[in-house]
């Protein structure tokens, strides 16, 4: 029952575009009956998940397909948690869609996006409920590549193409890893069935192979750091939706690969884990920096994504390390800190960034330094912005408070331990701390220059709160952030079961635990409540016996007449911090040379190079064209050329044919 | 029987010449034309009892051969007002002699393997070799996008000879199938010839190059 509704929402959402791709160019016809079916998809979708999470032993589809002889797709409480982002997401971008890209505006271009929106929706839901390698690659490749041309929606301008093309080389390494890595298992396990791998009789050298490709093929999704490269430029270029989509759900079917595969491995060395952890800590400290130093908004958030997958590889690590040393405490916090937060940072980033689409939708840009005091003149955009923001920096009274606390909590659990290998893992914990800390730093530059304060620009002046069904989405999101923050106990059910359905190796050892005896939920949500009482009540005080408000400056060192640009500029503001991470940043200044006594006017700009794209793949496979050049001589692109290649091979091939001994002597002798 | 064979496989190899070495382009579809209808006729040579599905094959492939696509070529000629290949990489006289040279190799290399099955037709093997190393001569060395269909139309000649040698395997579909494949590449052809000439304003296919990254 529950997986044939999934199936009815897959071919729903599947077929969500084709009718939009037959009509009239000025009909709006198209893409409402696009979110229609996008919307009937989720609700079937969510019904079937929600049977799945009740009855977690659910039946199993076998299609007459011949490359999978055993399951092809079938849901259980993992699979399940990982639907639910999916189809809330992709319902409510597919809502706000309508007036941020509406027909009317972007003739062009929508019919496309409705079409390859309902696609990534059914590329992700197939994977995820795939329980066979080919039909998990099937999903893979159906969202990748729709995903690659949502990216490259605006083709028209050159930002998106490159930005495309570079996700396209990701993606497709990471396919071509997937690959090695599904043949492996198929040789090691003799089937291409996604069933837990027999701990006996599986050499150390293959299960260890099959560890590392996941994590390279998985990871190049995910966005883990060095593999990141593709990710700013990604989220930057694509519509506003597209990138929440893209970063509030895609990455994390990157995480659910490895989550996945990891759960069918037997007997985790602890190198694994510790891995995984140490990956998540580079990730989130390096992810959260170069996000500091971003002046562009949509990029700051995709950065802000690479931190936050870092924090889901840490509980991740924590798990693998909880399952390698065989404490299922571990294992249980540290694999509900990380599933929480994948729901978690699906929420907040999705909000996040549909509030910055609002937001160039009301002003037409994403410089951050060309906005400001937008909290006057778009109210919703900036409520929903703040709780978004307060969620991401993992502070109390929202969700992504709970998951980082279940994180902290595992981490410290480790120490317990005394003179354990595993108390290594405490060093995690300044890590996830600081991660916070700069996180926080990061919102308060963002939401301090583009909401507070003076427009900057004329464009900021005249912008303009947004349509009430992009308003919505946001709405919907900002309150499922709230309702995890407040009730954290509501979720715990859902996680036990789904760190149960993981736990495959060995069976059921966290059945004997809960999550709320480990944790004190419901005490952390009431403690929430009464903290925010104590700090909302001085507020409305405070509030009540305002003065009159008027239009003035933030308190910029007592000049008579403050303006605009005498504000702290986002580059201002973090400026000390990028300063202290000068050796990892490298920021490049443009300064100008001033001469003279009365110089003209002059400008300066500073940037920030992206770390791996633009100093080591760039420069390397610039040196690398540079020394196969010769090679490019057999490779001009006429016909004749190639053809002259062909007869060659094949004359070659003849000449293996030939008889020459024979044919000499015949010459000689007779 | 087997002489009658003979003098046309000879036939087709001085054909093969020709086309080598002829300037002109309609002269050339006219000789591949006259290959094809020659090509068309040999089968029936070959049978001893003729079914008449075997006489519709041949009937088809020497009309489609024979008019059909020589037709199609030859407006596309006068359609593109081209008539000579100007400037082939290789000369005439230099492209003749090396077809000559290389129906020689042929003829040294391959007259002792034993065709398999039929002792009748000692020639089958070289005569077919031959025609497909002067098609893939004329592919390489000449650039006009007409002359390269032509090349391709002297290759497949050559792969049908040789398949004169499985005769009996080869189906009555299969056949067909090929046929109507050659008669489709013909008709594209043409068409992209006219496109290539409204766009290059010139019918050279190195200009293509240009559409490469």
């Amino acid at each position: 029952m529950p997986v044939n509704l999934n199936a009815i929402a897959i071919v729903l959402m599947a077929t969500s575009g084709i009718p939009g791709l037959f009509m009239p160019r000025a009909s709006a016809w198209g893409q409402r009956i696009a979110t229609c079916m996008v919307c009937l998809g989720v609700l079937a979708g969510l019904t079937g998940v929600g049977i799945g999470f009740i009855h977690p032993d659910c039946t199993i589809y076998i299609l007459p397909w011949q490359a999978s002889r055993g399951a092809l797709v079938g849901i259980d409480a993992l699979s399940a948690f990982f639907m639910v982002p999916i189809l809330v997401m992709g319902g409510l971008g597919s809502i706000y869609g309508l007036s941020y890209w509406p027909q009317k505006r972007k003739a062009r271009t929508a019919p496309k996006l409705q079409f390859f929106w309902g696609t990534l929706m059914a590329g992700m839901s197939l994977l995820v409920i795939g329980k066979n390698a080919m039909a998990f690659l099937l999903g893979w490749e159906i969202m990748a590549l729709s995903a690659f041309f949502l990216i490259s929606t605006e083709d028209d301008r050159k930002e998106c193409r490159e930005s495309g093309l570079v996700y396209m080389i990701a993606t497709h390494l990471g396919t071509l890893t997937l690959f090695g890595l599904f043949v492996l298992w198929r040789y090691a396990t003799g089937s291409f069935d996604l069933v837990p791998m027999p701990a006996a009789g599986s050499s150390v050298l293959v299960v260890n192979l099959l560890f590392f490709l996941a994590l390279v093929g998985f990871g190049l999704k995910a966005g883990i750091m060095p593999l990141h490269f593709w990710l700013p430029g990604a989220h930057a270029a694509a519509p506003s939706h597209v990138s929440a989509i893209l970063s509030g759900v895609m990455l994390k079917m990157g995480i659910y690969g490895l989550v996945r595969m990891l759960s069918l491995l037997p007997d985790p060395p602890a190198l694994w884990g510790g891995l995984i952890l140490f990956l998540g800590a580079t990730s989130g400290l390096l992810g959260v920096v170069f996000a500091l130093a971003q002046h562009d908004l949509k990029r700051l958030l995709a950065y802000h994504s690479v931190e936050n997958i870092g924090i889901i590889l840490m509980g991740l690590g924590l798990a693998m390390l909880g399952r390698s040393y065989d404490r299922p405490e571990w294992i249980l916090l540290g694999m509900a800190g990380c599933l929480l937060h994948v729901w978690n940072h699906g929420l907040f980033k999705s909000l996040l960034f549909l509030g910055a689409g609002s937001i160039m939708h009301g002003a037409h840009t994403r410089q951050i330094d060309e906005l400001g005091g937008l909290a006057r003149r778009m109210p919703w955009t900036a409520t929903l912005f703040l709780v978004g923001a307060v969620a991401i920096c993992g502070l109390p009274p929202l969700n992504g408070f709970i998951s980082e606390f279940l994180v902290y909590v595992g981490l410290f659990r480790t120490f317990l331990q005394p003179m354990h290998a595993a108390s290594l893992a405490i060093v995690a914990v300044p890590a996830l701390a600081m991660i916070g800390a700069l996180a926080v730093a990061c919102f308060v530059k963002v939401y301090g220059t583009v909401f507070l304060g003076l427009p900057r620009t004329q464009a900021a002046s005249r912008a303009h709160e947004s349509q009430a069904t992009m308003v919505i989405p946001m709405l919907v999101l900002a309150i499922s952030c709230l309702t995890i923050g407040f009730a954290p106990g509501l979720v715990a059910p859902v996680l036990e079961q789904a760190v149960a359905a993981w736990q495959f190796h060995p069976a059921s050892t966290v059945d004997g635990l809960a999550l709320t005896t480990l944790v004190p939920l419901g005490a952390l949500g009431s403690m929430v409540l009464v903290l925010l009482a104590a700090s909302i009540l001085p507020a409305l005080y405070v509030w009540s016996r305002r003065t009159v408000r008027k239009d003035v400056g933030t308190w910029d060192c007592g000049y008579a007449r403050p303006g605009p640009r005498m504000q702290y500029t986002s580059s201002s503001f973090a400026q000390s911090l990028v300063c202290l991470f000068k050796s990892i940043l490298k920021p490049r200044t443009h300064e100008p040379d001033i001469q003279g006594y009365s110089p003209p006017p002059s400008a300066m700009a500073s940037h920030v190079d992206e770390v791996v794209l633009d100093r080591a793949l760039i420069p390397g496979f610039q040196s690398f064209r540079k020394r196969l050049g010769w090679f490019n001589r057999f490779q001009q692109g006429q016909i004749q050329n190639y053809i002259f290649y062909i007869l060659a091979a094949l004359l070659a091939l003849l000449a293996t044919l030939v008889p020459f001994r024979a044919l000499l002597a015949s010459l000689l002798v007779s | 029987m087997n002489d009658v064979l003979n003098a046309l496989f000879v036939l087709i190899l001085t054909l093969n010449l020709f086309a080598l070495g002829n300037g002109r382009i309609l002269s050339v579809i006219r000789i591949v034309a006259a290959q094809g209808v020659l090509l068309g006729i040999l089968p029936l040579l070959m049978h001893e009892h003729l079914t008449f599905p075997e006489v519709l094959s041949s009937a088809a492939a020497i009309s489609l051969k024979g008019i059909v696509i020589p037709g199609i070529m030859a407006k596309a000629l006068r359609d593109a007002q081209m008539k000579r290949e100007v400037e082939p990489l290789v000369g005439l006289l230099p492209s003749t002699i090396i077809g000559a040279l290389v129906t020689a190799l042929a003829f040294l290399v391959f007259s002792r393997v034993d065709p398999a099955s039929r002792s009748d037709a000692s020639l089958i093997i070289p005569t077919s070799i031959t025609t497909v190393l002067a098609g893939f001569i004329l592919l390489t060395t000449r650039f006009k996008a007409l002359s390269q269909v032509l090349g391709y139309l002297v290759l497949e000649n050559g792969i049908y000879i040789f398949s004169l040698l499985l005769v009996e395997a080869i189906p009555l579909v299969v056949e067909m199938g090929i046929l109507l494949d050659l008669l489709v590449s013909v008709f594209i052809v043409s068409i992209i010839t006219n496109h290539i000439n409204r766009a290059f304003s010139s019918l050279d296919t190195r200009r293509l190059a240009s559409l490469k990254e």
